[in-house]
């Protein structure tokens, strides 16, 4: 039989059965809508961790009188430091200027002088080798201190991580819920039709014959409840998010995947488990 | 041609070597005994000749579904052996049930129909599992549909006929395949007693086609007023096979035999031919 004929007897079932066809196609529409949301959010939160792991950093501040020759010595030193990825300096008027801009009035006090000294910001190559990095370093005369940032930042990071972790277990738990209640909903408006499974075994049609037709509803009906969902996040994303990005800097700042990808995946995903659903729930009937 | 003519023309030349053996359905000491312990059929031993129409009587638990079910080959059978045209039905395996129950008819006491289609697509829908070209749907279901008696139901549901529409229906969805062996199991269980007649009559013109017909019935006063072949079971052994009154050297035609049916003296044959003749059957 060609496929037509299976597509006709789809779509048919589909008209003549509205109720659980709607009931699937929101089932479907509204589980995937919630993924759709918590999607961008684990990785906005994934994102915002990874910048914070990427801040970890050794501060070396020079001794006030340390010359111009002095900080290109102690540059090159930190450079010939094994495990070092990057050195910044940050000269006195630089400090003094990025501080003033946090804290205006507090610096205005200090009229013409500047007590803040040059400081270099070592990047390590990995979080873990900062130690290293610190224990190596050179005792040059001219340097004043070397500050290891890494407690606050370990803090920080494993903060986040258990976040990560809470949220990585929550949308693992939603997509279960999803994939179980579609599959419930389509069980359910087989169930309802299992007599006329049996009666199409009994006149003698095959397995395929019967489950084709099935097969495609389910996905018609996945699609159609993927799309729904994929409108409704792209709406929201369009008249909801998109305003407030510019309003607020930091939504645009976690890299997050593309709306149209998502879009996609969720679609993908939809029509996947509609069809292993029916496919599987089928199964159960056709033992007739 | 009439479509009984074509359909005997048909069974003639479809029949293979095999299928020329007399017997239709063979039981050989048959015993079922269910799961829980119950026991559906006792060492059942028959045998059904082509082209016959035979009663299976028995009150409510005797075996008669048992019987309907081991032929359908939705039972397996826990002893015996069964053989359907020659066919062992313990060599099919269940791939091949679709096509082996393609050569059967049924008709159930329910009715069975599909409740989302129309009376016209649910008798296509028997075509359409054999892989049916539309042209050919478009030309045998009318006709059989004609036969039946629903030439104006055709775009009807199932839910807006009566219960002796929806077993014609039934009937006519077991017969477009002109299969060689039609079960009707219980099929006046649900229908008053005219239309009972109505449904036998119709069974009784299928057999006249050259189908075996099989039917198992517990309505005893329709069938002893029949005068066929009767198999009785009683919990699930074969208590009487016999046939219920003499065959007449020459078989009714359907209307006496409908009148054969209500008990009333056969009709004069000239009233009624023109009526039979308006369904598309010829009779003799």
């Amino acid at each position: 039989m060609s496929f037509s004929f299976f597509f006709r007897e789809a779509m048919r079932s589909i008209k003549r059965n509205p109720i659980p066809s709607f009931a699937a196609v929101a089932a479907v529409l509204v589980t995937l809508l919630v993924l759709g949301v918590f999607i961008p959010i684990v990785q906005a939160a994934n994102g915002a961790a990874d910048t914070v792991s990427k801040r970890v950093q050794l501060d070396v501040f020079m001794k006030h009188a340390a010359t111009r020759n002095d900080n290109a010595r102690v540059r090159r030193e930190i450079l010939d430091t094994p495990h070092v990825k990057k050195v910044a300096f940050v000269s006195k008027a630089t400090a003094l200027r990025q501080q003033r801009e946090a804290d205006p009035e507090a610096f205005a006090l200090l009229g013409g002088y500047n007590p803040l000294p040059d400081k270099f910001e070592v990047r390590p190559d990995s979080a873990s080798n900062i130690a290293k990095i610190a224990a190596t370093l050179p005792h040059d005369a001219s340097i004043d201190a070397i500050k290891n940032r890494q407690p606050e930042t370990n803090k920080i990071v494993s903060g986040t991580r258990v976040l990560k972790v809470a949220l990585g277990i929550l949308i693992g738990l939603l997509a279960l819920a999803s994939v179980l209640l579609i599959a419930n909903t389509i069980r359910l408006s087989l169930f309802s039709r299992r007599r006329e499974v049996e009666v199409m075994k009994l006149v003698g049609a095959t397995d395929s014959f019967i489950r084709w037709p099935f097969l495609i509803e389910g996905i018609l009906l996945g699609a159609l409840g993927g799309l729904g969902a994929a409108l409704l996040l792209l709406l929201a994303k369009l008249t909801f998010l998109n305003p407030l990005k510019d309003t607020f800097r930091f939504i645009s700042v976690p890299h997050t995947i593309p709306v149209g990808t998502l879009a996609i995946v969720l679609l993908a995903a939809s029509v996947v488990v509609s069809a292993v659903g029916s496919g599987l729930s089928l199964r159960r009937f056709l033992r007739v | 041609m009439a479509i009984s003519e074509r359909h005997r023309k048909r069974l003639e030349r479809t029949a293979a070597p095999a299928d020329r053996v007399p017997s239709v359905i063979q039981f050989r000491g048959v015993n079922k005994t269910y799961d829980s312990g119950d026991v559906g059929l006792n060492d059942v031993t028959f045998t059904i000749s082509r082209g016959e129409f035979v009663f299976l009587v028995g009150q409510t638990g005797s075996g008669k579904s048992t019987v309907m079910r081991l032929l359908l080959k939705e039972l397996e059978p826990s002893g015996g052996a069964i053989r359907v045209a020659g066919r062992d039905l313990s060599e099919i395996d269940r791939k091949k049930v679709p096509y082996y129950r393609r050569n059967l008819g049924v008709v159930f006491q329910d009715f069975k129909l599909l409740p989302n289609r129309t009376v016209y697509e649910n008798v296509a829908y028997a075509l359409q599992v054999t892989g049916a070209h539309r042209k050919e749907i478009r030309a045998k279901v009318p006709d059989i549909l004609a036969l039946t008696g629903l030439s104006l139901k055709l775009h009807n549901y199932p839910d807006q006929l009566s219960g002796g529409e929806q077993q014609r229906v039934s009937v006519a969805r077991a017969f477009v395949n002109h299969p060689p062996l039609l079960l009707a199991d219980e099929p006046t269980g649900n229908l008053d007693p005219e239309t009972s007649i109505g449904i036998m009559q119709l069974l009784y013109r299928i057999n006249r086609t050259g189908t075996t017909v099989v039917v198992a019935t517990h309505d005893s006063a329709l069938v002893d007023r029949m005068r066929r072949r009767v198999i009785e079971l009683d919990s699930g052994r074969i208590i009487r096979d016999e046939i219920a009154g003499s065959y007449d050297s020459k078989p009714p035609t359907t209307a006496e035999f409908g009148a054969l049916m209500r008990g009333e003296p056969a009709p004069a044959p000239h009233d009624l031919r023109g009526q039979v003749r308006d369904f598309g059957f010829d009779d003799d």
